[in-house]
C-alpha cells in the first residue's frame, strides 16, 4: 500500500512538461534553424513521456 | 480538496466535454488534413518556375514589375470587376490579387490571381465556384473545420465549443490531482479492468500534452472570434486614423491612383519594413478612401505583428501609420500557434501526433463517461481523497 502523494509530488512532471511545452511552442515562433530543433524536441516530450510510461510503468 | 469541490469540477468536466466532444472530434479530424495543406497543394498542383527564384515579391529588388503593371494584367483578365486585396510573398516573386464585383464583395465572389511580379505571368487563378479536385476536397474540409458551412454563427459557435474544450482541460488538471494521490506519474494499470487502463491512459495523454491542447485550443478561440476582432479593429482605431474622411462619399474605383506612388509614401512613413499586403478601398481591411498597406515587422518574431499604413488612394499621400492594437496582435499570433506552420515539416508531423492524442483523451472520456453509466452506484463521481481507489483500488 502506497502513501498518499503530495500536489508537489503529483504536479512535478506535469508542471516540467506543460512548461517544456509552451516554451517549445513559443521558440520555433521566435526564427528559424536551432529554434525550430528546439520545438521539435520539446514538442516531442509528452510522446516521449507516453512510450516511457508504457514500457516501465504498465501493471 | 473537499468532496464538494471535486464535485463540483467533476460536473464542469462532465458537462464541457459531453457538449463539445462531437465538435472537437470533427474539429481534430479536420484538421489532420489541413495541417499539411501546404505539402497536399504542393503535391497536387503543378510548382510555378520564377524568373527570379528566391527573390521576394514583398521587396524592392531591382527588375520586380511596378505594382500598377501587375494590378493592369489582373484587372484585364476580370473585366469590370475592382481590386480588393494585393498580398507579397518574402521567399518568392509570387503574389495574389483578389478582384470582386463590387469594393465590399464577400469573399464567396472573390476571384485571387497568382502572379510572378518577375515576369508578370500569371500563375494561377482561384475562385469559390471554380475549384476541382484534390483544392475542393481541401476548401470543403476548411470550411467545415472554420465555420461548418454556416458563416459567422457556425464560427463563432465552434468558438464556444472551444471555450468548452478549455474548461474540460483546466477541470481535467484539477481532478488529476485526486486521481494521481495514490499513484506514480505515467502509472498504466493495464491488468485491471478496461474502464482502469483507459482512465490512466485518458489522464497521461491529457496531463502529458496539456500544454499543446491549452494553446491550441485557446488559439482556435481567438481565431474563431476573428470577424468581431476586425471589426472592432475598424470601428475603433482605422476610424480614429482616418477621422478627417469621416463622412465622404465612398472613393469610386475609377479614381484609384498610382499603387507605386502610394507604397513608395507608405515606405516612406515606415522605412526598413517590408509589406504583407495591400487592403485596397471598401473592404473589411480598409477605409473607403485609402490603400491600407499592411506592413510586417522586420524579425522572425515581431515578422506577423503587422502595421497599417494608411495612404490617400486618390492622391498618394500619407495619411496615418499605427501598429495594430493587442487584441489584433493576439489574433495575428493565434494562427501559427493554432496551424502549427512555423517550424518546418517536424513540427507539422508532432501537430498531427498531439492532434492523435487529443482524439484519443476523446474517445477514452467518451467511453469513460458510458462505462461509468453502466457501472454499479459506488463507481459513480469521485470520493474525496482515495477516488481512484473507489473506481479501482490503487497499490
Amino acid at each position: 500500500m502506497s502513501r498518499a502523494r503530495s500536489l508537489t509530488t503529483i504536479f512535478a512532471w506535469p508542471l516540467a512538461l506543460f512548461l517544456l511545452g509552451l516554451a517549445g511552442l513559443v521558440i520555433a515562433l521566435t526564427g528559424d534553424g536551432w529554434r525550430d530543433a528546439a520545438a521539435w524536441a520539446a514538442l516531442a516530450a509528452p510522446l516521449v513521456a507516453v512510450a516511457a510510461a508504457m514500457r516501465l510503468r504498465r501493471r | 480538496m473537499k468532496r464538494a469541490g471535486i464535485k463540483a469540477w467533476a460536473w464542469v468536466h462532465k458537462w464541457s466535454s459531453l457538449v463539445s466532444t462531437a465538435f472537437l472530434l470533427m474539429l481534430c479530424v479536420t484538421g489532420l488534413p489541413l495541417i499539411f495543406h501546404d505539402e497536399i497543394d504542393r503535391l497536387s498542383e503543378p510548382q510555378p518556375r520564377f524568373g527570379m527564384p528566391g527573390v521576394g515579391s514583398s521587396g524592392t529588388a531591382p527588375g520586380l514589375l511596378p505594382l500598377d503593371a501587375m494590378l493592369a494584367r489582373a484587372l484585364a483578365n476580370r473585366p469590370g470587376e475592382v481590386p480588393l486585396y494585393m498580398a507579397f510573398d518574402n521567399d518568392q516573386p509570387s503574389m495574389t490579387i483578389t478582384t470582386g464585383p463590387r469594393p465590399d464583395a464577400p469573399a464567396s465572389q472573390m476571384t485571387i490571381q497568382s502572379f510572378d511580379r518577375s515576369t508578370g505571368e500569371l500563375i494561377g487563378a482561384v475562385s469559390e465556384e471554380r475549384v476541382s479536385g484534390v483544392g475542393a476536397v481541401m476548401h470543403f474540409v476548411l470550411e467545415l473545420h472554420t465555420d461548418m458551412f454556416l458563416g459567422l454563427p457556425g464560427m463563432l459557435f465552434l468558438g464556444v465549443m472551444g471555450l468548452c474544450f478549455v474548461a474540460a482541460l483546466v477541470s481535467g488538471v484539477v481532478l488529476y490531482a485526486p486521481f494521481m494521490r495514490k499513484l506514480d506519474f505515467g502509472t498504466l494499470r493495464t491488468s485491471r479492468s478496461a474502464r482502469t487502463k483507459w482512465l490512466d491512459y485518458h489522464n497521461l495523454l491529457g496531463i502529458t500534452a496539456l500544454a499543446w491542447m491549452l494553446v491550441v485550443g485557446v488559439t482556435g478561440v481567438i481565431n474563431a472570434f476573428a470577424v468581431p476582432i476586425e471589426a472592432a479593429w475598424k470601428a475603433n482605431e482605422l476610424a480614429a486614423m482616418t477621422r478627417e474622411y469621416a463622412g465622404r462619399a465612398p472613393l469610386d474605383p475609377t479614381r484609384y491612383g498610382s499603387l507605386d506612388t502610394a507604397m513608395a509614401a507608405a515606405r516612406t512613413a515606415l522605412p526598413g519594413n517590408n509589406p504583407q499586403f495591400i487592403a485596397f478601398p471598401g473592404g473589411t481591411f480598409s477605409s473607403n478612401h485609402h490603400y491600407a498597406v499592411f506592413f510586417q515587422g522586420a524579425t522572425p518574431l515581431t515578422e506577423r505583428l503587422l502595421t497599417p499604413a494608411l495612404v490617400d488612394a486618390e492622391t498618394g499621400t500619407f495619411t496615418a501609420a499605427r501598429p495594430m492594437p493587442w487584441y489584433y496582435q493576439a489574433l495575428s499570433l493565434s494562427r501559427p500557434l493554432h496551424f502549427g506552420d512555423y517550424g518546418g515539416l517536424p513540427l507539422k508531423l508532432l501537430w498531427a501526433a498531439l492532434t492523435l492524442f487529443t482524439i484519443h483523451v476523446l474517445g477514452t472520456g467518451l467511453y469513460l463517461w458510458l462505462a461509468k453509466r453502466r457501472a454499479p452506484a459506488p463507481v459513480q463521481a469521485p470520493a474525496p481523497q482515495v477516488p481512484a481507489r473507489v473506481a479501482e483500488p490503487a497499490e
